[in-house]
């Protein structure tokens, strides 16, 4: 996929202007973040089982090769193909190859985010196969043209209306007069449109969640069904998965299933986790001829063994873009490229470089919470820390802001230094400020009086009240009780 | 061998300078899968399970009947069929091959995998996990998972002593059942599905509707050893 990131604060900016996009996130804030809680609040054993998976997943990472190539023999021993892919290129090349042969015409496709990474549909079409996504999400979003702005809630962007409007423009043989003003009558349209691509596709590919080193086994979980269908229904079923996504045993998947939806949409199961395991066996009467694995490196191994290998372990459940202040006053498409949110700032500068996406990283407040919701115990904050510290290391041209912060190096490390300074400062604005309450500008503070005020200090500083012997506070009360 | 895969492996050999002994860990791991964190709410006496997996399958929306024996299930059925003013063509998997459908007339049964035209598919479900109500079907000629997946109406056949407390129980069956290969390692059906209520979404302004490609409605019959 095309990369915007490089652009993030524009689109940050229009985004923040957009008053359909800040009524959709304005729904987000609440929702699921309220149901992940009582979610968890149900289950006491929650907090241990992210403590678990986190170490499962610790535990492939520092034996990645080996699960790996144990996982490759179980598919090839099931039946099934697997195509080890360094990039992109190579993984789009091998998908077209399997279709060319194939002789397809349409694809299925449920929803998956290496399938955005790779730009799969786009290619494909290029090459006169048409893909269908089939998500409900995602089919909104295909036919309008967009790409996914949340990984599990990819239309979340969208409203009511501008769903019917899409569909009145692009089902053009339906009935110009049909009534499209409730989302049961959306959701039965998109189903009808879609049941016949589902019958009649020659491919369906499909992402994972997860691949299991015991059984060659791929995971998919959905809501919809829609993966089921795909994989069930055509003649050839292709999974593209990367490397990190590969777990022991069937019992290490279970125990990350367990966190999975509960800190996404906080159900206690999604509706559909299927394990997909080779081609049709030779009496089944349903399921694919063909059963491929894509399984593709694009960047993962570079982050093995350094500081963002903690990345590595992220389910992509979505909690952590659903507590985000920043997320929820932005969405997604702001970021620019595939992901979004806390994760998407950590992962797109790691997998498309830090030049192209050097202000995502600092678009935080890092306030936590992502850490504190996160199944997998990813500290994200630390990471967007590791990013600008990176950044900071990196950077030749901005040498003023290195001399400014040397300054302040000396400052901080000496109380006494500091102490005056900020006495001197403090005493000086509460002169100036003392009649507005603030300042609509200060000098070399620009960045912060633009889009707000900079209120004058209340008075003297705590530790200077300290030295007296007692709080302001302290003294009114003080005056408060000798008065009765 | 493709050029990728030595690459890709280099770089992860390379990357993860290790001693033997983690290597080890790993083979014993897949050897003899350990238990992990297992929840408590799962395990109970038969009669608890029952009721914990009927109370969470209908908190995601599924409904449930419970029955004494296999013979009263086409009357169950097309009791629940003319409650939902539903027609009675039903696509029925050959795993309920015994079950005496002719003791109801009305009831026009066909067999074999779901067309794209099937109103309600019949199927009987491996096992049901009382953890959080999900029903577990495994792919085969006398299962064939498009009878779950296609018709707009599933009803599931559970045999009350196939409800299990927790999802490893469940594993624990699945592998009795299956082939091992020479290392005796399980050879999985094609596909093991574990469902929880109907087909869902909330992708129109978070609003949640049933049944959107899967089933929109899931009718759960448990049937008990009477």
């Amino acid at each position: 996929m095309e990369s915007s990131a490089h652009k993030f604060k524009d689109l940050a900016f229009t985004a923040r202007r957009d008053a359909h996009l800040q009524a959709a996130l304005g729904k987000l804030g609440s929702g699921f973040s309220l149901k992940r809680k009582e979610a968890a609040r149900r289950l006491p054993e929650f907090e241990g089982l992210r403590d678990q998976a986190k170490t499962i997943k610790d535990h492939v990472l520092e034996n990645l090769d080996f699960y790996l190539e144990r996982f490759e023999e179980r598919v090839i021993e099931g039946g099934g193909e697997l195509h080890w892919c360094g990039d992109a290129d190579a993984a789009q090349k091998k998908i077209l190859d399997i279709c060319r042969k194939a002789n397809a015409k349409t694809v299925t496709k449920s929803k998956s985010m290496i399938g955005e990474e790779i730009a799969i549909n786009e290619f494909l079409e290029k090459n006169n196969i048409e893909p269908i996504e089939t998500d409900l999400g995602e089919y909104i979003i295909q036919l309008r043209g967009e790409t996914p702005s949340h990984i599990i809630a990819p239309a979340v962007h969208l409203n009511m209306g501008q769903v019917e409007d899409t569909f009145r423009e692009k089902h053009t043989t339906l009935e110009p007069g049909r009534k499209l003003d409730e989302p049961q009558r959306l959701l039965e349209e998109a189903r009808s449109q879609l049941r016949d691509k589902f019958l009649n596709a020659d491919v369906g590919i499909t992402g994972a969640n997860m691949l299991i080193a015991e059984t060659g086994s791929t995971v998919l979980v959905t809501n919809e069904g829609n993966a089921d269908l795909t994989h069930t229904l055509p003649r050839i079923h292709i999974v593209i998965a990367t490397l990190e996504k590969v777990v022991p045993t069937l019992e290490d998947a279970t125990s990350i299933l367990r966190v999975l939806a509960r800190s996404a949409t906080g159900q206690e199961m999604s509706v559909y986790t299927t394990f997909c395991t080779g081609p049709k066996k030779s009496k089944d009467e349903d399921g694919p001829d063909e059963y491929h694995v894509i399984l593709l490196d694009n960047g993962r191994s570079e982050l093995l063994g350094s500081e963002f290998q903690d990345m590595l372990r992220c389910i992509r459940c979505g909690a952590c873009l659903n507590h985000c202040p920043v997320y929820q006053t932005i969405g997604g498409h702001a970021y620019g490229w595939v992901y979004s949110g806390p994760m998407g700032a950590v992962l797109i500068p790691a997998l498309i470089g830090l030049d192209r996406a050097g202000d995502l990283p600092n678009a935080s407040t890092l306030c936590g919470q992502c850490e504190a919701v996160c199944p997998m115990r990813i500290p994200l904050p630390g990471l967007l820390r590791a990013w600008r510290t990176k950044q900071f290391e990196g950077s030749e041209k901005n040498t003023l802001g290195k001399i400014l912060l040397k300054v302040w190096v000396t400052f901080v490390k000496s109380p006494k230094l500091y102490r005056g300074a900020m006495n001197f400062i403090l005493m000086i604005l509460e002169i100036f400020g003392r009649k507005s309450g603030g300042f609509q500008w200060l000098p070399l503070a620009k960045g912060w009086t633009q889009s707000r005020d900079f209120p004058s200090p209340a008075g003297p500083t705590f530790v200077s009240q300290w030295k007296k012997g007692l709080l302001m506070s302290d003294q009114e009360e003080l005056q408060k009780r000798q008065k009765k | 061998m493709s050029t990728d895969r030595e690459a890709i492996l280099r770089r992860l050999k390379t990357k993860l300078y290790r001693d033997e002994n983690p290597i080890t860990d790993a083979f014993s791991r897949l050897q003899a899968p350990p238990l992990n964190i297992i929840p408590k709410r799962g395990a109970n006496d038969l009669k608890n399970k029952v009721k914990n997996f009927i109370e969470e399958a209908e908190m995601a929306d599924a409904t449930v009947t419970k029955i004494e024996g296999l013979a009263s299930l086409p009357k169950v059925i097309t009791h629940y069929l003319a409650s939902q003013n539903l027609p009675t063509g039903i696509r029925v998997a050959d795993s309920l091959v015994d079950v005496n459908w002719g003791s109801q007339p009305l009831l026009s049964v066909k067999k074999g995998r779901a067309k794209g035209t099937d109103l309600v598919g019949v199927s009987r479900a491996f096992a049901g996990v009382a953890e959080t109500g999900t029903l577990i079907y495994l792919s085969g000629e006398e299962n064939p998972s498009t009878l779950h997946l296609l018709p707009p109406t599933h009803i599931a056949v559970l045999m009350e002593k196939d409800i299990l407390g927790n999802y490893e129980n469940a594993w624990t069956n699945v592998r009795l059942k299956c082939e091992k290969n020479a290392e005796g390692a399980t050879s999985l059906p094609r596909a093991v599905s574990w469902v929880t209520g109907p087909s869902r979404s909330g992708d129109i302004e978070q609003t949640l509707l049933l049944g959107v490609h899967g089933p929109q409605r899931l009718h759960i019959v448990v049937v008990g050893n009477g």
